[in-house]
């Protein structure tokens, strides 16, 4: 089965920027409310999230600044999706070399590689420095939706 | 060469970094397969690898598997993990 785009993953309705959160929990919650708002998951994803950091750390801080709250396949999943929470003012998640952290995207799978080549995908606009500046940037959802559209155009053609 | 990216749940992590490790084995020049695994599967994925890519915290989990374990702070800077992926390997 041909794999959705980023693009789709990450509905614009999944992004959100300027969010309040006053910790690591309320920044995965965020993340997660757009996971469920969008109907990639039921709110007790929310909670696998937490879990997952209080069982594995705060290794999820992928970057500096940048988390990739997630948990594993679970019935709380209903479909493979992304979202987006840009913080307003950034949180410690207690990592070493990456806190603090000023950007949430929240991933949920339902199954272990359904999503890979779009995962890729984030990675690789991430990991632009110019691409991810415009990005944590944006003060708006369309704005960084429009940006990543227009990336993954110019990566399949 | 069998390159093993872990992370806690090896769905998200790994997935970030099993593409960096791809592009770095190329521009190393290596043959190299690039496979992920979770914290649970990593020891025993590891005794079919050569060197096993993961975070600080995770690498303390993993232990000492024989192999190098190289720990990336950030996954999504593609000169980092082809930098350490180098000395770790010695090319």
């Amino acid at each position: 089965m041909a794999e959705p785009p980023l693009s789709q993953l990450l509905p614009e309705d999944a992004i959100a920027t300027g969010v309040e959160a006053a910790d690591w929990r309320a920044a995965i919650r965020a993340a997660g409310e757009l996971l469920a708002a969008t109907g990639a998951t039921t709110d007790d994803y929310i909670g696998e999230m937490h879990a997952a950091v209080e069982e594995y750390g705060p290794y999820i801080v992928i970057a500096p600044g940048l988390a990739l709250a997630h948990s594993r396949p679970s019935p709380a999943v209903l479909r493979t999706g992304l979202s987006w929470a840009g913080l307003k003012s950034p949180v410690s998640f207690g990592h070493s070399t990456n806190d603090p952290v000023r950007l949430v995207i929240g991933l949920a799978a339902v199954d272990h590689d359904g999503h890979s080549s779009a995962l890729s995908r984030l990675a690789r606009l991430l990991s632009d420095p110019g691409r991810r500046e415009r990005l944590t940037g944006a003060t708006g959802a369309a704005e960084i939706h429009h940006t990543i559209s227009e990336y993954e155009t110019s990566e399949d053609t | 060469m069998r390159i093993l990216a872990v992370c806690g749940m090896g769905i998200g992590t790994s997935i970030m970094l099993k593409g960096n490790a791809e592009k770095a084995a190329r521009d190393l020049g290596l043959d190299a397969d690039v496979e992920v695994a979770d914290i649970g599967t990593a020891r025993g994925a590891a005794t079919t690898a050569d060197v096993v890519l993961t975070s600080g915290e995770l690498a303390a989990e993993i232990g000492d598997v024989g192999i190098p374990v190289v720990v990336v702070d950030n996954f999504v800077d593609g000169d980092e993990v082809r930098r350490k992926l180098s000395t770790a390997i010695g090319r």
